[in-house]
This record gives C-alpha cells, sequence and structure tokens, in this order.
C-alpha cells in the first residue's frame, strides 16, 4: 500500500461535477481499486464463458462480437427468473436512505459506491430496454443506453460490491445491494468478464474440494501438523477422522481455518472442543470446504460447489452436518443449500448428542453452525471453562455481514465469548449486529491488487475498532468468518496496528480445560500466558 | 436541470388546463374523458404490473435479517426484525408499511475533523415521509365525501379529527398544511443535499411537483377561490354512478386540480411510484428466516455439472493410497 492512513483519509464526500450517466472509467489512474480478470485456464475448467487472455486497462476487451444481445437476452432471462430483480429495478425512489451506508462509499466517497447509485448503473439499461418510458423518453427516464463504456464501469463498480447487505437493511422496500450484484454479476459472466479472484477458488473448489486447491494428502499432511503444533500447547494428542463412513456427525470448515493464520487457531480450537466432548465426528477431504465463491459468480456456480456437502454427507451416512465459522459460508448454508441441493431427507433432525437438544431451527436443511452447538454445551454446562486464560485478550466482536444479515447469528457467538474469557466490550451500536460493517474483502474482493480498495472499505470497520481499542484497550477483534480472518489482519495492520484477529473458537480453545492435559504455558498461539511468561 | 425539466412539465400542464378550462368545448374534456382515461391506465396499468411482477418466481428465501434469529430457546429472539412464522412476517410487513421501520434506522454518516467516523441518528427522513403519506391518505379518504352519498359517519370522524385546530372558516384542515410542508421538505431535500441532488432523476422531481400541483391547487379550491360544491360533488357522483354529467359553475382552478390528478394517475404506474405495491412484493421482507426449518421451493432449480466423489476419488486415487485415505473402490 503505497498511500498512508492519512492519505486515505482525505476523503471528499461532495459529489463531483460530472454526471454519473457518464460511464467512463480510468482504469490505470486507478490501480489499486480493481481486481486482475480471470485466467482463461480456470474459466475453461468450468466451462463459463470466452476464456481468454485480457486487462481491464485495455481498450479492446475482447468481447464476443454479439455481446450486447447476449447482454440483453441474459437481462431479459433473470428478469424471468427472479422477481427480486424486477421488483428492484422498478421500486427504488432515490430517497438516499442508503446513500452513506456503504462501506465504499464511507472509505472512498465515490458516488457510484452509494448503493443507490450501484444499482442505477443497471436500473438504467433496465430502464431504456425493458422500459415503456425509458424507451420512449431516454435519459429524462433515467434510461442509458448499453455501451462497452457501461460494461467497463460494471466491471469497475459491482466488483466493488462486497454484498454484505448493510444497505439493505436501510432501504424502506428493502431493495439489497447484493441480489443487484449477483445479478450484474451473472451478466458479466455471460461475456467472461470476471476476477481471478473469484473464478479462481471456484475451479479450484470444484477439482480438489476446496477454494485453496489443497488436495487429499495435503490436507491430512496441514491437519497432522496441527495436531502437532496442538499437543505442544497441551499435551494432547488427536487424530481427527478424515472421510469416515458411519460417524455421526459431518464436519465442514471454511478452507483457511486448516491453511493460514490465524484461522488455524479457531481450527485447533474446533479439534479440542470435540476431544472435549468425545464427538464422533468425521471431517471430508472431498468437501473440504465451507465456504462457497460460487456465490460470487453465479447461481450456477454455487449449486455446483455446494452439491459436495449433501452428496459427503450421504456418502458417508452420518446423521447431519456441523458447519465451521465462516461468513458467505453461511448465507449459502441457511438461504440458498436446501433449495439448491435438499431436500436431505437421507439426514436426521440435527441433535446435540452431549446435550440431547434438538435443533428443529434446522429440521429440513439438516446443518448446524457451530456457535449455536457451542452455545448449547456451555448453556447446559457440559464444558470445562477456564476463561482466565484468555485474560491477555481484551475482545470486541465483529459480527461478520452474513452469519448477521443472512441468519441473524447476533447472540450465540456473543454467549459463548462471555462465557470463555473475561473482557469483551462492543464496539458502537452502529456498527455491530444488523449494522455491521463488512471488512472490505468479502465476495471475492480480499485480493491484494485491490488493496486501496481494500482499506478504503474496511475503513468504518477499522474505525470502530480503533475507537474501542482507544476507550478499553481492546487488543483482539474476534468474528466468526474465514476472509475477515484473511483480510482483517491487514486493515488492522493499516489502521490500527496494536490489534489482532481471532476466531471464536480459538477463544473457547483457549479456555477448554482438557482431561489429562499438561500445565499449559501459552496460548493456542504458543505465547505465554498472563503470569505465565519465562 | 432535472428539476427544471419537471418543474417545466409541471408548468406546461397547469397552463394548458387552466387554458383548456377557458373553453367551454374542453370542460367535457378535463371533467369526464381524462378522469374516466386516467383510471383506466391506473387500474390496468397496475394490475399488469403487479402481475408482471408476480410472473416471475422468487427463487430464494432472502431475507435480509435485522435481528436475533430464533435458534436456542435461551437466547432472546427479535420475531419483528427476524421473523419465524407468518404472523411474525405479517407484524414486520406492518411496520415496515404503516411505520416505515427501515426508514426509522436512518443515520447520517460524518467523518469528524479528528478524523473519526460517527454515525448520528437522522430521523427527519423518516418524519417527512411519513408525514407525507399519511396525509396524502387521509385527504384521499376525505375525498370520498364528494363520492359517496350519504356520507359515511368514518370520513365525518376523521374530517373532525383533521379539522381539530378550528382557525378559519372554512375549518383548517391539518393535513393540508402537514403535506405541503412535507412535500417541500422532500423537495428541499432533493435540491440542497448533495448526494440526493446527485442521484435524482427528473422523474423524481417531477412527482413532487405534481403532487404539490395537487395540494397547492386542493387548498387554494378550500381556501381562497372557492368553488361550489355542489357542483363538485354532483360531477364526482355523476362520475362514479357512471352517469357522468358536467354542471355550470365549477371553476377553472377545479379544472386544473382535476386534470393533474388524472395526470398523476395515469403517469402511476409508469413510475417509480409503483412502489405502492412492490413495497409488499419485496422478498428481502416479506418472508420468513425459517430457512433451515421450511425449505423453499425454487421452481426453474436445473441441474448443474457437479464433480461427484467418484471422479474426485478417481482424480486424486493414487495420492489417497500414498496418505492412507479410505476409498470406495479400491
Amino acid at each position: 500500500m503505497k498511500k498512508t492512513p492519512q492519505e486515505l483519509l482525505q476523503i471528499e464526500y461532495r459529489p463531483p461535477r460530472r454526471e454519473w450517466m457518464d460511464p467512463h472509467v480510468d482504469f490505470e489512474a486507478r490501480r489499486g481499486t480493481w481486481s486482475y480478470p480471470a485466467a482463461p485456464k480456470n474459466l475453461e475448467y468450468l466451462g463459463l464463458p470466452n476464456p481468454r487472455e485480457w486487462s481491464p486497462t485495455d481498450e479492446d476487451w475482447k468481447l464476443p462480437d454479439d455481446w450486447k444481445e447476449i447482454v440483453h437476452k441474459g437481462f431479459l432471462d433473470l428478469l424471468d427468473r427472479f422477481r427480486s430483480l424486477k421488483v428492484f429495478m422498478d421500486c427504488c425512489v432515490r430517497c438516499g436512505a442508503c446513500s452513506d451506508k456503504c462501506h465504499f462509499f464511507i472509505g472512498s466517497g465515490d458516488p457510484k459506491n452509494m448503493p443507490v447509485l450501484r444499482a442505477e448503473l443497471l436500473r438504467s439499461v433496465y430502464r431504456k430496454d425493458f422500459t415503456t418510458a425509458g424507451k420512449i423518453l431516454g435519459s429524462v427516464a433515467g434510461g442509458r443506453e448499453l455501451t462497452l463504456e457501461v460494461i467497463k464501469e460494471w466491471y469497475y463498480y459491482f466488483y466493488q460490491c462486497t454484498e454484505c447487505r448493510r444497505c439493505s437493511v436501510f432501504c424502506p422496500y428493502g431493495i439489497d445491494t447484493a441480489e443487484i450484484t449477483m445479478m450484474a454479476r451473472e451478466l458479466l459472466n455471460l461475456l467472461g468478464v470476471n476476477i481471478n479472484w473469484v473464478v479462481e477458488p471456484v475451479a479450484n473448489c470444484h477439482r480438489t474440494g476446496n477454494h485453496l486447491g489443497i488436495q487429499p494428502h495435503t490436507f491430512k499432511d496441514n491437519i497432522e501438523f496441527l495436531c502437532e503444533e496442538l499437543e505442544d500447547v497441551t499435551g494432547i494428542h488427536i487424530e481427527p477422522p478424515i472421510n469416515k463412513k458411519g460417524a455421526e456427525i459431518l464436519f465442514i470448515v471454511p478452507s483457511a481455518d486448516y491453511f493460514a493464520d490465524p484461522g488455524i487457531y479457531t481450527f485447533m480450537g474446533y479439534l479440542l472442543l470435540f476431544e472435549h466432548l468425545g464427538l464422533d465426528y468425521t471431517l471430508s477431504a472431498y468437501a473440504s470446504e465451507g465456504g462457497n465463491f460460487g456465490l460470487f459468480l453465479s447461481h450456477d456456480t454455487i449449486k455446483r460447489l455446494n452439491y459436495k456437502m449433501y452428496a459427503e454427507a450421504k456418502r458417508l451416512g452420518v446423521k447431519w452436518i456441523l458447519g465451521g465459522e465462516c461468513g458467505h459460508m453461511w448465507r449459502v448454508v441457511h438461504q440458498y443449500m436446501d433449495t439448491l441441493n435438499g431436500p436431505a431427507g437421507f439426514l436426521e433432525v440435527p441433535r446435540s448428542p452431549i446435550t440431547g437438544t434438538v435443533f428443529d431451527n434446522a429440521a429440513s436443511t439438516k446443518m448446524v453452525h457451530i456457535c449455536e452447538f457451542t452455545a448449547d454445551l456451555i448453556h447446559h454446562g457440559k464444558l470445562k471453562l477456564d476463561p482466565s486464560r484468555n485474560d491477555g485478550w481484551k475482545v470486541t466482536f465483529h459480527d461478520s455481514c452474513n452469519p448477521a444479515r443472512g441468519m441473524g447469528l447476533l447472540e450465540e457467538p456473543r454467549y459463548i465469548l462471555r462465557h470463555v474469557l473475561n473482557e469483551l466490550y462492543e464496539m458502537p451500536e452502529n456498527t455491530i449486529r444488523e449494522q455491521t460493517f463488512c471488512c472490505g474483502g468479502g465476495a471475492g474482493l480480499g485480493n491484494d491488487e485491490n488493496m486501496e480498495m481494500r482499506m478504503r472499505g474496511g475503513l468504518p470497520r477499522a474505525n470502530a475498532v480503533r475507537h474501542v481499542h482507544e476507550k478499553h484497550g481492546v487488543n483482539i477483534l474476534s468474528c466468526i468468518c474465514a476472509i475477515d480472518r484473511a483480510v482483517l489482519p491487514t486493515l488492522m495492520e493499516y489502521w490500527v496496528p496494536e490489534v489482532r484477529v481471532a476466531g471464536v473458537h480459538e477463544m473457547v480453545g483457549n479456555a477448554l480445560v482438557m482431561e489429562g492435559e499438561k500445565e499449559r504455558t501459552t496460548n493456542l498461539r504458543g505465547e505465554p500466558l498472563p503470569g505465565k511468561e519465562a | 436541470m432535472r428539476a427544471f425539466q419537471a418543474l417545466v412539465i409541471v408548468a406546461v400542464l397547469s397552463g394548458a388546463a387552466t387554458l383548456a378550462a377557458g373553453v367551454t368545448a374542453m370542460r367535457p374534456v378535463l371533467g369526464i374523458v381524462l378522469p374516466y382515461l386516467a383510471l383506466a391506465v391506473f387500474l390496468a396499468g397496475m394490475v399488469a404490473r403487479v402481475v408482471w411482477w408476480a410472473r416471475s418466481p422468487v427463487p430464494f428465501k432472502i431475507t435480509t435479517v435485522c435481528g436475533q434469529q430464533r435458534s436456542l430457546p435461551f437466547l432472546r429472539r427479535q420475531p419483528l426484525e427476524s421473523p419465524f412464522t407468518g404472523w411474525q412476517v405479517v407484524g414486520r410487513m406492518a411496520l415496515e408499511i404503516l411505520l416505515f421501520r427501515s426508514l426509522f434506522r436512518n443515520t447520517r454518516t460524518e467523518l469528524t475533523p479528528r478524523k473519526n467516523l460517527a454515525y448520528q441518528p437522522d430521523k427527519l427522513l423518516w418524519a417527512g415521509a411519513l408525514a407525507f403519506h399519511w396525509s396524502f391518505l387521509v385527504i384521499i379518504l376525505r375525498h370520498l365525501r364528494l363520492f359517496l352519498e350519504p356520507v359515511p359517519r368514518m370520513v365525518g370522524i376523521l374530517e373532525s379529527v383533521d379539522g381539530f385546530f378550528q382557525l378559519a372558516v372554512p375549518t383548517f384542515l391539518l393535513t393540508d398544511a402537514v403535506i405541503v410542508a412535507a412535500l417541500l421538505y422532500l423537495l428541499a431535500r432533493r435540491l440542497f443535499n448533495a448526494r440526493v441532488r446527485y442521484v435524482s432523476l427528473a422523474a423524481d422531481y417531477l412527482a413532487l411537483f405534481l403532487l404539490l400541483g395537487i395540494a397547492g391547487t386542493g387548498i387554494a379550491m378550500r381556501y381562497f377561490w372557492k368553488v361550489d360544491l355542489v357542483s363538485v360533488k354532483e360531477l364526482a357522483l355523476g362520475l362514479v354512478t357512471l352517469r357522468p354529467v358536467l354542471p355550470e359553475g365549477v371553476g377553472a382552478i377545479f379544472f386544473v386540480h382535476l386534470f393533474l390528478v388524472s395526470v398523476l394517475f395515469a403517469y402511476f404506474p409508469f413510475s417509480k411510484l409503483v412502489h405502492m405495491g412492490g413495497v409488499f412484493l419485496s422478498p428481502t421482507r416479506n418472508m420468513a428466516n425459517d430457512n433451515r426449518a421450511r425449505r423453499h421451493v425454487n421452481p426453474w432449480n436445473h441441474p448443474v455439472p457437479v464433480h461427484t466423489y467418484e471422479e474426485w476419488e478417481e482424480e486424486f486415487h493414487d495420492k489417497l493410497v500414498a496418505c492412507g485415505l479410505p476409498l470406495d473402490k479400491e
């Protein structure tokens, strides 16, 4: 990142003189705020349209000759399939309630990051092509001709939305920009205009079972390595079952949890918890991804990747599925999975084997969030916890967009945190729960070439963290999302370097008093516990 | 500029109606033909629009959840922010439609000189929108006095409440003041809030100027250039009983008022004003957050290419063997 925080904070919220209907984007001047296009090999592997080498800075984007017709037909097809699109195209009154709710607008001041205008980029073309008023009156009625410049503008701005749905909370008609962005990305996808940071994970996941492209032997190696680390800390030897037929529960986590710091500590927390309980579960090297980057590409790719969860649960003969800490994974599991790949009649209504609690809120989908599972355990007093082991941490909790606004999982993680540690401080109320701010790197935008935009988009979150850091000395940001754990450390380093990032179950793992463990002198990160410094 | 376009349109429409009202031959057009036509366009247009929306399925249950889900019994749920049952959805929708729940959340984001982000509650838009919509509804209901004989008791009660402040003769009606104030606020907001001005289309101003024109002529008739109410009622009753008559002695201003109302009705189905119907159909608000408990069916859920376990095992066979993971096929 070349720009300093002070430079980045020079944000101009007053809109420019130039009218928004002018679509021009200077990609060269705006390096650092857009993502690289998909490599042809990934599109080829998935059988998606128009694989080719190209760059947004090129004059010629090598689109199919009939690109205009493709978009027009694609738009009609989406209107036919999604009532949401029709209603959202027609109902906006441009009241402006959403205009300052987007983290990218707050961090950049770019008026096209106001949710209302992001939608107008699509809506203007809709009016021109599909409404009576727009066909006759053109720009007076808010209509706009679909040109190549408009396609380029769509690429820039619909890959500058993290589908966090904060704006949708404030909209009097519930217009959901995530839905609009998803539609726009479907259209762009028809032309082969998409980004590699989305398409490569999708291709990887389709092939190997996870976004990172980790093959089964490496999957096993990674987990064994983490178990060794865990043994060093706790003295407990764990061998997590993989692809075990007949286990009671299939446990699926986002792949970053067994791959990268700090997600791996969360993973260690899961493993300790299950060992503590003596749970009959299995991991899967085939369904080795909880997340679903298909969500950021098209509805078909959501289904293609998500297919593995039920398929693997059926093959292994488990009773129900438990899911790890991941944001967009839970949007898919909660709002799409059962519809796309269900019904899962071969599974049973989830029931905790430890407490007997029946999760009837998951009676159909048959998949439970680990925070629901753990909160229930704590409520029934099934965990032996020593919260003082987390005393080095002053914690705040970041609601991840999708568990918050996609499922309403707000209290479960807080309930857990209050029981496994002693110092939990909330950020200001307009920045948490259903009003939570995105990490700035969701929906496939967490790549390095997009760093400036990430730091801008993450500003509202970071600013709220800085507030509790200065007020209460908060030094760790807890979250339940793998993308958070991947991008928030960079964000914190930039805006609030004193604050680190952790999953909720890392804190659980620290506090768990295991039978037969050695005296703990360090936390799961291998750092000395308070009072145990050498 | 866009505001000016809209102002010119409404001014031209009003001017044309004023001129036409002075020509005897045009009065049946303004008083009878256009109102019928506008009503027909409104009804047909709105039905067509709603049918068009309804023709597309709702493939996914994409509720925007604004509160704690129903999960574990010891966690406090927020059924109106995260409805789980049909009645809870009705409750959420009622709050949204009757009280503009979501707008009530509105905040104003500011970057302070010390570079802190602050979010101030900002209820003014909510208050303005609510004031406009409710006073508009009351005014429409009050107009039933003209269309119904005998006048329903409810209308009488509504008027006496509306005229609570007996300030003048004829009784000053609160909603007359409120609707003009609210419309002027909404207009001022569009003109002077830089962000809202930037996103506003001519159509956004057009709706406001039309409504202001209608309210303005209506108020003028009531308090200043009074028209013969008996004649107006005769005309209105004729229209609803499908035996239209055009009484003498109705002032020109009445025809301007009626013409602008006709324009609003005819314009309605082709504009953003369809949000009146759309708000009921918004899939992020009108569905329960019960996704995992009750399966939602997508009518076009077509098959997609997948990578099956068998294909995966075949591709990674040697590696699976080498690391000792179990195989389905030996």
